[in-house]
């Protein structure tokens, strides 16, 4: 048996769609008898909807790269 | 820098809405809080000093375009539809039931708030959530890039999102 612990880093992994089959009937197994974990499960996937609605831009990693060569050789 | 760049790029981009020109912004705004930053008395967080730099870019931006603007020739541009039926005038009325409008404008408030969360955080734990969450790298990719072995991460992409949203929960509605 799983402890709430262990679910809950499952719960995050399937945000991602990246947890298993087995790992998934674990969780949906656990949510039925526990209900911490449902609650948990359900603010996550809350979490993860809103993430993508808010569409964050970020600069990609080489950018920044760039950035700092050219402040450092200005500085 | 890499703790702020994305909180700056994200507010430029809200208020220029290209994210070229962003990029220069903040680039300048780096620029100029480095060159500056001895009178910097630490009165207030880092971060507010940069963006208090960053409107100002902003300000100085609109100016630049608006100066130009005024030599431009005046288009008015027809409607297409226009003129092929009756009512064309009811047509272009906005759609007062419409929340189209109102949700981008609460989507990027809701950037805000997230990024602001995310400065929060701690910075191993940002970087992770960042890359896996809003850049949509793979699990090995990101796993390179901070050197830690995958259920390590999946720890720490846990750790942030519990903080997230609590941060969230109080800063922004309940979940």
């Amino acid at each position: 048996m799983k402890t709430c612990k262990d679910v809950e880093i499952l719960c995050t992994k399937a945000q991602y769609n990246e947890a298993t089959l087995l790992e998934k009937i674990q969780l949906k197994l656990h949510m039925l008898i526990c209900k911490t974990c449902k609650s948990f499960v359900k603010k996550n996937t809350k979490l993860t909807s809103l993430c993508s609605e808010a569409k964050i831009k970020t600069l990609p990693l080489e950018e920044k790269e760039r950035m700092k060569k050219t402040l450092r050789s200005k500085s | 820098m890499d703790s702020y760049s994305d909180y700056l790029f994200n507010y430029a981009v809200t208020r220029v809405n290209d994210s070229e020109i962003a990029k220069d912004l903040v680039q300048e705004t780096f620029f100029a809080g480095l060159k500056s930053a001895k009178n910097f008395k630490g009165e207030a967080a880092e971060r507010t000093w940069l963006i208090s730099i960053l409107k100002r870019k902003v300000i100085d931006h609109y100016r630049k375009i608006n100066s130009k603007k005024a030599k431009s020739i005046i288009r008015i541009t027809k409607n297409d539809k226009g003129d092929t039926d009756s009512n064309f005038l009811e047509e272009q009325v906005a759609d007062p039931t419409s929340l189209l409008e109102n949700s981008k404008m609460e989507n990027e408030e809701l950037g805000i708030a997230i990024q602001e969360c995310i400065a929060k955080l701690p910075k191993k734990h940002a970087m992770a959530f960042t890359l896996k969450t809003i850049n949509g790298l793979s699990t090995e990719e990101v796993c390179k890039e901070l050197e830690i072995n995958p259920s390590n991460l999946w720890v720490i992409i846990h750790r942030a999102r519990t903080v997230l949203m609590e941060c969230l929960n109080n800063n922004w509605f309940k979940i």
